[in-house]
């Protein structure tokens, strides 16, 4: 049976990156005796996908991972079992059943992405200006003013290329709450936007240029699009499972 | 949830973060108001090296087995975070609690090879801690030292409080509950070096007085008090089945040299290799109980989730039970889709069969470790593998489908002649031919023979610590020779060699044999930028070379001089069981030319028969292998 889980990352384990997770959690499934399935042939490897690779300095509060096991214990006794071997800073929220289909897959279904960003302590633009002055009299301000432009071009580098690109339409929502920035932005395989991203084009609208390490970023939740009807909807990962 | 001793920006600039934060899988952390001893155990490389290491599992598992005690881990900051640290004056910090090395109440390192040493300073000078043991005060904490190098402390005697010589079971247990009630009755620290002096194992050598003679040799090695023993004897665990092993091993986030399962099968090893440290100082062999080994690896699978499991060992195919365990993990590790590695197996029918059913032949090549060219040659290194093995064993691997092969020689050996170096190459045609005697429909393709030479070293307590170290032009003219010897043979286009930089095996030679007085000259290394010395891309020759003119030390004295009999070596103050009397016969048979059989065939009496231990009490009735120093 195909099983999703969903995880928590937080505290010294947002050090840890993608690969060294994966590392992770095939020897925690294994130490939990979660009866995971491998391939076939000389070398068997577990058969797992992780929903969206988080960069390393980000926490989370909605990672997902699929991965097929063999029958023989429950929703709960997952739980359990997992969170018995995990170390401080990852926390299995839930383990669920998950549909069969290769289209179901977290890793094809990611679709957006909610953030949570704060900027570090005396990185808040318009604090240390150089010079030239912002005209809204606080970044929150400011912050609304830049959302309603029309359209917020960006440079998006890739390994490969760069490309400009209008990132307004893949902001899906954003809002400030206190000190915290909201931002559910397009995630997945066709148009990843990353927050980085956005907060750069607001720094650079603001006529500054964003400084390294300025920026404390949250995952809330990893939501995969439901069309139907006039409107797509999102959904979070974890909905589409079940308990069993 | 605690907190980091590195700020975010720190760890998200520089390489592997994970390296600096503790949290692994089964680090031990305790409440450090609730214990007596904080000690920070230390394997001065980088992360992903340390935590290979065996011994300090071993140690850490030990130690925080006890209630009072909390042992915690460091290893040797990367050169991007060396350099942040000194700009910001960051102290070096212990991994599990994040706090500075300096408030622990142990500092212990453990001493696996020579080219670590400058990495020792870096760590003494990054936790803030007098590099000298001399200018240390009551708030440092005490620097201990053990591992295979303490078998020669000598040439790093002024910046350790104390060394431990020998297996760490044995002596840890009495020197922690000494430091505990010292610092009870109010002693203080000179107070308890005088007690751990007299703990066997135990050697401080503040506590000890060098003088030398005019041609620079050593005149006297005494203790400064009648009460501290003129010699130290190694300590060693006699059963290996009563000591506790660490089942539930560290497991990193971030791939490290030794990501498995490390079963420890035997200590010390029955050959008498007259090159090979290991093979004399732990002495005698002794086994672990197959049948415990089983439970382990069952143990240690479910607890680290590990996917491969292997043996450890000085030479595996010695181990009596191997043939019950091996079928044992190759049954119920296998089926579970656990790899298994067996190293250090002489390759014979035995051991093809049992890597057939464990490796991916067409990927996996066989090692073999003639370590000399020819028969004269091994038989002087008391090599018991004769060509015909060699080429008995690589025809087996053809027949059963392996086509790569690796050789380990040594250069530089005593009375090594132009025959014996050519002969390296030779050898490797000899097994090429034996390959293309298959006829063409059955092979797969070329076979591949890798020749790696490495520098011989003479080393500590081996019979070969008279000889006299090669010079590093004559190594390169060796190895020149290898190589050009090698463009001579037949099937040369299936043959590559490899050879070790020399600098460093005549640095290693140096501090090897060396003596107090190269103290100043490691520091002076240290000082002139000296670090990672053992990695390449690290290694600064120059720095050193500053280092012997600053301090008006030659090398060569400590390499190419050849001792004489009657020589004090800087290390004969150590009892390990094997006597000299032993050592020099064997040194006076390999100059003849002659093998001496190995403990299982006949025992020769080397002295280490006093532990009354492991193959020295082996089907016989008597010890007989008693009173021979
Ligand atoms: S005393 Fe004999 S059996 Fe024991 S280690 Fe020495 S040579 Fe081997």
């Amino acid at each position: 049976m195909k099983i999703r889980i969903k995880f928590r990352k937080y505290g010294v384990m947002k050090f840890i990156g993608h690969l060294d997770i994966m590392r992770y959690f095939q020897k925690a499934l294994k130490r939990a005796g979660i009866p995971v399935s491998y391939t076939e042939g000389f070398s068997p490897h577990m058969i797992m996908s992780f929903a969206s690779p988080l960069g390393v300095g980000l926490t989370s509060d909605g990672e997902y991972l699929d991965f097929e096991m063999a029958e023989g214990l429950s929703s709960i006794q997952g739980v359990e079992r997992l969170n018995a071997v995990m170390t401080e800073g990852i926390e299995i929220l839930s383990f669920l059943r998950i549909s069969e289909e290769k289209s179901q897959n977290a890793m094809s279904l990611v679709a957006a992405a909610d953030y949570e960003v704060c900027f570090c302590p005396g990185k808040e633009p318009g604090i240390k200006s150089k010079g030239e002055e912002c005209s809204a009299p606080s970044w929150k301000e400011a912050f609304s003013d830049f959302l309603d432009q029309p359209e917020i071009r960006v440079t998006k580098k890739s390994k490969k290329a760069e490309r400009e690109l209008d990132i307004r339409p893949f902001i899906y929502e954003a809002r400030v709450d206190g000190e915290t920035i909201f931002l559910r932005l397009s995630a997945g395989s066709v148009t990843n936007i990353k927050p980085e991203l956005v907060l750069e084009a607001f720094f650079l609208y603001l006529g500054q240029s964003m400084e390294p390490f300025s920026l404390r970023i949250h995952r809330k939740e990893l939501y995969a699009a439901q069309e139907g009807g006039e409107a797509r909807t999102f959904v979070s990962l974890e909905s589409l499972g079940s308990l069993f | 949830m605690k907190s980091l001793a590195l700020s975010d920006e720190i760890l998200l600039t520089i390489e592997k973060p994970a390296r600096y934060l503790g949290n692994e899988t089964h680090a031990v952390m305790k409440n450090k108001e609730e214990v007596a001893i904080r000690f920070c155990m230390c394997f001065p490389d980088v992360y992903e090296i340390g935590m290979s290491h065996l011994g300090i599992q071993i140690l850490y598992d030990l130690f925080n087995r006890r209630e009072d005690t909390w042992c915690e881990r460091v290893y040797s900051p990367w050169v991007d975070l060396d350099k942040l640290m000194r700009e910001q004056g960051i102290p070096l910090f212990a991994l599990e609690s994040q706090d500075p090395v300096r408030d622990f109440d142990f500092l212990g390192i453990t001493l696996q090879y020579e080219m670590c040493y400058t990495n020792v300073l870096q760590i003494l000078h990054l936790a803030g801690i007098p590099l000298h043991a001399a200018r240390r005060t009551e708030a440092d904490p005490l620097v201990i030292g053990g591992g295979p190098c303490a078998y020669n402390p000598e040439p790093l005697a002024d910046f350790f409080d104390l060394f431990y010589i020998g297996e760490g079971e044995t002596s840890y247990p009495a020197l922690l509950d000494a430091y505990k009630s010292n610092r009870e009755q109010g002693g203080s620290r000179e107070d308890f070096l005088k007690i751990a002096a007299r703990i066997p194992g135990i050697y401080v050598p503040s506590l000890y007085e060098v003088t030398y003679k005019e041609d620079g040799t050593i005149a006297s090695f005494t203790p400064r008090d009648p009460q501290i023993p003129a010699r130290v004897e190694k300590q060693l665990v006699t059963d290996l089945n009563q000591v506790s092993y660490p089942t539930k091993p560290l497991v990193p986030f971030i791939k490290v040299t030794q990501d498995r399962v490390v079963l420890e099968i035997q200590r010390g090893c029955i050959r008498g290799c007259r090159f090979c440290q290991a093979g004399m100082i732990y002495r005698p062999t002794r086994e672990r109980d197959a049948g415990k080994l089983m439970d382990y690896s069952r143990e240690m699978l479910a607890a680290t989730g590990h996917e491969e499991v292997s043996l450890s060992s000085l030479s595996s195919s010695d181990y009596s039970q191997l043939p019950q365990l091996v079928d044992f993990l190759i049954e119920t590790a296998g089926q579970e889709g656990v790899n298994i590695s067996l190293p250090s197996l002489r390759i014979d029918a035995f051991s093809l069969d049992v890597m057939s059913k464990v490796q991916d032949i067409k990927k996996s090549s066989l090692t073999f470790a003639p370590e000399a060219g020819t028969q004269r040659m091994r038989n002087v290194i008391n090599k018991g593998l004769t060509e015909e093995d060699i080429l008995k064993g690589a025809a087996l691997a053809f027949a059963g489908g392996w086509n790569k092969v690796k050789l380990y020689f040594m250069l530089g050996l005593p009375t090594e002649t132009e025959e014996d170096i050519r002969g390296i190459p030779r050898l490797a045609e000899k097994i090429a031919k034996r390959y293309y005697e298959i006829p063409k429909e059955e092979r797969n393709g070329k076979c591949q023979i890798t020749i790696s030479t490495s520098f011989f070293v003479p080393k500590p307590f081996t019979p070969f610590q008279w000889a006299s170290m090669d010079t590093q032009a004559s190594f390169l003219k060796k190895a020149h020779m290898v190589n050009q010897e090698m463009k001579e043979q037949l099937n040369k286009k299936s043959m590559r060699y490899n050879w070790h930089e020399a600098e460093v095996s005549v640095l290693e030679g140096v501090f090897a044999r060396g003596d107090r007085r190269l103290c100043k000259v490691l520091e002076k290394a240290y000082e002139n930028g000296c670090l990672y010395d053992s990695w390449s891309e690290c290694f600064y020759l120059e720095g050193w070379q500053k280092a012997f003119a600053e301090t008006g030390i030659d090398p060569a004295f400590y390499t190419s001089r050849a001792r004489s009999r009657e020589e004090i070596l800087p290390w004969d103050f150590l009892d390990v069981g094997v006597s000299k009397a032993f050592l020099l016969k064997e040194w006076d048979k390999s100059q003849e030319e002659q093998v001496t059989p190995n403990c299982r065939q006949a025992c020769q009496g080397c002295g280490a028969g006093k532990y009354r231990t492991g193959v020295c009490k082996e089907n016989r009735e008597e010890i007989s292998c008693e009173n021979t120093n």
